[in-house]
């Protein structure tokens, strides 16, 4: 029985260096991991934003108070990130809509809407980001 | 033909579908938005104050914020499904999912009707 207990060194797959610096994630792959992402930043980003909403709706210094806040740096930044996540979302979001209706799901087409995702959002995200500055 | 006998609460093709109408729902009231507020004149308080008064963006809003918490439950509980795998903890963070995804709710239908 001695033979059996021959252990074989095994890959491990899937640890956090796997993840980060071995595994090559295809386009349509990381289009998919960053709408998992950027909905989950959303999701807990729902308490600020809801923040933000009830004090500018409050009354006139309210607004005023938002808007002070709104002018630092750190806020602005923080509130690109969540417009970047929101336009992924959205931009990601419709490309699936489209596979479920067997849309552009050839390998040529879907690499081609990963894409238009990743760079449409990105455009969106500096044009919303223009008009915060 | 082959008859498969589909047995259960169907809620997963429930949840699968309702996800892609709320995504909906929020992709057209987002695109209204941002043409009222990009067309519109220079936000001040009286522009944003006057469209939140407005019966049909209190409504919508509220539509909106709907979608938004069945959409996100999904969302969220699929997440869970995938990587919390002992089943007390992940009952635990759904719940306490649940529990935000109303708060939100409530918070977002007491700004509209203040």
């Amino acid at each position: 029985m001695a033979n059996a207990t021959i252990h074989k060194q095994r890959p491990k797959y899937l640890s956090l260096q796997a993840i980060l610096f071995e595994i090559r994630l295809p386009l349509a792959g990381w289009v998919s991991i960053l709408h998992r992402v950027s909905g989950v930043l959303l999701f807990f980003s729902g308490i600020w934003l809801l923040f933000l909403l009830d004090r500018s709706l409050s009354a006139e210094a309210g607004f005023r108070a938002i808007q002070h806040y709104l002018s630092f740096t750190l806020v602005k930044l923080s509130l690109l990130v969540l417009v970047w996540a929101y336009c992924h979302h959205f931009c990601a979001g419709i490309r699936f809509l489209l596979l479920d209706l067997h849309k552009g799901v050839d390998k040529v087409s879907a690499r081609r809407s990963g894409i238009v995702v990743l760079v449409a959002s990105l455009l969106l995200t500096a044009f919303f980001g223009a008009k915060l500055w | 033909m082959v008859n498969r006998v589909v047995v259960g609460a169907h809620y997963g093709l429930r949840d699968w579908l309702a996800q892609r109408i709320t995504g909906l729902i929020m992709a057209l009231y987002s695109v209204v938005l941002a043409v009222v507020l990009l067309t519109g004149q220079p936000i001040s308080y009286a522009v944003w104050s006057d469209l939140f008064a407005q019966g049909w963006m209190r409504v919508a809003t509220l539509l909106f914020a709907a979608s938004l918490a069945w959409h996100a439950w999904v969302g969220v509980r699929d997440i869970l499904m995938d990587y919390v795998k002992p089943t007390g903890l992940r009952l635990s963070l759904q719940v306490l999912v649940l529990l935000v995804i109303a708060g939100y709710v409530g918070w977002a239908i007491q700004i509209l009707w203040r």
